[in-house]
């Protein structure tokens, strides 16, 4: 086993084109990293550079204390899961299994003990003579990592191994995936699209995303799914990690009547001065306009607060309540004119939407008790837990901090 | 996707004659319609037949045999699947469904049955009797066939022709295939095509080619010309007849087989390399393969359903081996192929009997070849 160190790692394509430019991540020998981001984001490149698929064409590339960059695959000591699983069509699900030990020369019975232990592990005993055709997908997902688990490598390398998967299955694998690394204590590199995946299964998540100009890195923000998701370094992360996403909306921060207050699309809102010293630089921003984000979950239906006060409550009419059953969604919107910031814009594109699509409101999701949950259309007083609120630059999209 | 839900599709939605249910003139023009159609399949073929004897006619101008022999050829046929498939129509629903696929299978399999399976029974029938076909003589020309020394020589080299040159032509089709796809896509392309070239080249005008690169000039009739001499000469040789050279000059014929089919097998087999999904080569070299065992332990057995189908298909060709032979040697030096003894059977020596066993020959051997040929397919094409 063994850490994978990403030093100032870049990718320029024979053509010109940049896919990556100085991302540094530190994996600890166990430890299971997600890389996280929107679709062209470069996560499965880097991916594939550990693995020796691509090319590092900048910066040191290390498996253990061991510069790989020039290493070729198979003398990586690496096992890498794939997307659609690549299994080998000719061979049976022992075969599959066995391959990468065949190849290096290990005695049979060796091979025998890894091959039945990994069957035993994921419950595939009695595919062991089938072809992968004759496979559903969830076992070929399984065959798939008991070829990577009979080779004991240095490293678990999964490209968005779950995504050819139905959701119900693609939940218990989560986990299954999950409590398998916590027992192997194999280092893991973990490549998804899906940020709940990432949140889930990581140890720590990074957060990935296009060069949208040059000297700028794809890394965003590397942390432990909790960090990430209270202290998001900058708009782009923010948005992209939740479920339903941080609400955003223009604002200002001013202090009236010797009262810090939060302002905005005609509400105000007093904040705690604790909260604001906790980000000394917010002092600089003083009645400038910022953008303020609201996660669903700092909402809540002003009944099951009884001790909130006045001015902490806002009136919302509702556009649209869902019932989940364990919680309920609110949506309700604000006259104010909608956040687009490059960020953003690079979210929505990700969604398969524009700025367009936003209209010319801000719209907000507040998740509520589902017992309170108001009727569509019906006035409705929220109470915002304004100690979590979440401040970034409406220019560069940093938190402010 | 299977044949049983398109039957099914018929049987529910059977094509009806227009405006059916209407009132009862719509109902009296359909049943102008189905006699007219019925008088139009009697007439139709009346007139194939009076056009046979139009176009035999020497007298008439070609131009116009050629013109009616297209208006009428195409028209007609239209027109007799037209009637006949609106008569199906008049039948009861479940009937029709049942009835229809003869009426448009129906011509093939008649034409087939009259143009192949007919002969094939006369074949085999003659192969039982003498030389003029006038006296049934049992087994005598299948015996003949298998212990006098010409026939064993050719049937010798058929063996040999059907071993050698499917090695070669999937072995150089493949190390082409393969080495091709490192190219750059253009240069790929360029080297294909100049690969595949001989390919659209006929069998004689190949070995006219090569008659060149072989040919020898004995001592006082001129300079030598061929190339295989220049090359053999300069090295400091004396000029040989390369095809009188006893069994060496099997080998040189074959060559010109191979030269034209290995294109053949190129395409086919790049085609299947380049269908090998790239995950199952990048999860061999992670397994730690190093490139050769990636090609010889994941590409190979992927795509062996296709060097099979491309092997039994050269292999075919190379019974059916005529043209070359004929033209380079005609079976002389110990040259001769199944194939090329039939034809010299039946019209040098005029023995039909012995010519027809020979092909008798030829057609039992192909015949397995090619129903694994087709079973291959068919699996293959079931696994898509």
């Amino acid at each position: 086993m063994a850490s994978i160190t990403f030093e100032n790692v870049g990718k320029v394509y024979p053509g010109g084109t940049r896919a990556i430019y100085d991302v540094s991540i530190h994996v600890e020998d166990g430890e299971f990293v997600v890389l996280v981001g929107p679709s062209g984001c470069g996560k499965s490149t880097l991916l594939r550079m550990v693995a020796g698929l691509e090319e590092v064409t900048e910066g040191k590339l290390y498996i253990g204390d061991r510069v790989v960059n020039d290493v070729p695959p198979k003398d990586r000591d690496i096992a890498m899961v794939f997307q659609n699983y690549a299994l080998y069509p000719h061979m049976t699900v022992y075969e599959n299994m066995a391959f990468g030990l065949r190849l290096r020369k290990m005695p049979d019975d060796e091979i025998d003990r890894r091959v039945q232990e990994a069957a035993r592990i994921l419950e595939i005993h009695e595919y062991l003579d089938r072809r992968p055709k004759a496979l559903s997908g969830g076992q070929r997902q399984r065959v798939a990592m008991g070829r990577a688990i009979v080779r004991e490598p240095a490293a678990f390398l999964m490209d968005e191994p779950l995504s050819n998967l139905d959701a119900k299955l693609r939940v218990q694998m989560r986990s299954e995936i999950g409590l398998l690394q916590e027992r192997l204590g194999t280092t893991t590199l973990y490549v998804t699209h899906d940020q709940t995946e990432a949140m889930t299964m990581g140890d720590r998540v990074a957060v990935l995303r296009k060069i949208s100009h040059e000297g700028e890195s794809n890394l965003q923000q590397i942390d432990t799914p909790r960090n990430l998701y209270d202290n998001p370094d900058n708009l782009f992360v923010a948005g992209f990690i939740g479920s339903p996403s941080m609400n955003f909306v223009y604002g200002t921060i001013q202090e009236e009547n010797g009262k810090l207050g939060v302002k905005f699309a005609g509400h105000t809102l007093s904040v705690d001065r604790e909260a604001i010293a906790k980000r000394p630089s917010l002092s600089n921003y003083a009645g400038k306009e910022i953008v303020i984000g609201v996660r669903p979950e700092a909402f809540e239906i002003a009944q099951a607060v009884p001790n909130a006060t006045d001015d902490q409550k806002m009136t919302v009419k509702p556009q649209l309540v869902e019932q989940l059953g364990s919680e309920a969604y609110v949506h309700f919107e604000m006259d104010s004119p909608p956040v687009i910031t490059p960020d953003i814009q690079e979210l929505l594109e990700d969604q398969g939407a524009d700025e367009e699509t936003l209209g010319s409101v801000t719209k907000f999701t507040a998740r509520v008790n589902p017992d309170l949950a108001p009727e569509t259309g019906q006035e409705t007083v929220l109470v915002v837990d304004t100690s979590k609120l979440h401040y970034f630059d409406k220019d560069t999209g940093t938190a402010i901090r | 996707m299977s044949t049983p839900s398109l039957i099914k599709d018929e049987v529910s939605e059977p094509p009806r004659p227009p405006g059916e249910p209407g009132s009862t003139d719509n109902r009296l023009s359909v049943w102008v319609l189905r006699i007219l159609s019925a008088l139009i399949v009697p007439a139709v073929l009346l007139l194939f037949f009076f056009t046979f004897e139009f176009l035999q006619d020497p007298r008439t101008n070609k131009a116009l045999q050629i013109a009616v022999a297209i208006v009428v050829g195409v028209g007609g046929v239209w027109l007799l699947f037209w009637a006949m498939d609106r008569l199906v129509s008049a039948l009861p629903d479940r009937m029709a469904a049942g009835v229809r696929p003869f009426v448009f299978a129906g011509p093939a399999l008649m034409i087939l049955g009259f143009y192949l399976v007919y002969p094939t029974v006369d074949t085999i029938i003659t192969s039982l009797r003498n030389a003029d076909g006038s006296e049934f003589v049992g087994i005598d020309n299948f015996v003949r066939l298998f212990t006098e020394s010409t026939y064993l020589v050719s049937l010798r080299n058929s063996v040999i022709w059907a071993i050698v040159v499917p090695i070669f032509c999937v072995g150089f089709g493949l190390a082409v295939a393969v080495l091709a796809d490192l190219l750059p896509r253009k240069t790929e392309a360029v080297v294909k095509s100049l690969i595949f070239l001989p390919m659209a080249v006929s069998f004689v005008g190949a070995s006219v080619v090569f008659f060149f690169m072989y040919t020898f000039r004995p001592e006082g009739f001129g300079e030598q010309i061929g190339l295989l001499n220049a090359i053999w000469t300069a090295l400091g040789n004396d000029p040989v007849d390369w095809l009188r050279l006893p069994f060496w000059n099997n080998l040189f014929l074959m060559a010109i087989l191979v030269w034209t089919q290995t294109g053949f097998a190129m395409v086919i087999l790049s085609s299947a390399i380049k269908g090998v999904p790239d995950e199952l080569l990048e999860a061999a070299r992670i397994d730690g393969a190093t490139e050769w065992q990636v090609f010889r332990k994941v590409t190979i057995p992927t795509i062996a359903s296709t060097i099979v189908v491309v092997w039994t298909t050269i292999l075919i060709t190379t019974w059916k081996v005529y043209d070359i032979v004929a033209v380079m040697t005609g079976g002389r030096d110990g040259t001769s192929v199944v194939a090329e003894r039939m034809v010299t059977e039946f019209y040098t020596f005029r023995n039909e009997g012995l010519g027809a066993a020979l092909a008798v020959v030829l057609l039992v051997v192909v015949l397995p070849i090619l129903i694994i040929n087709i079973r291959r397919f068919q699996e293959q094409e079931a696994t898509r």
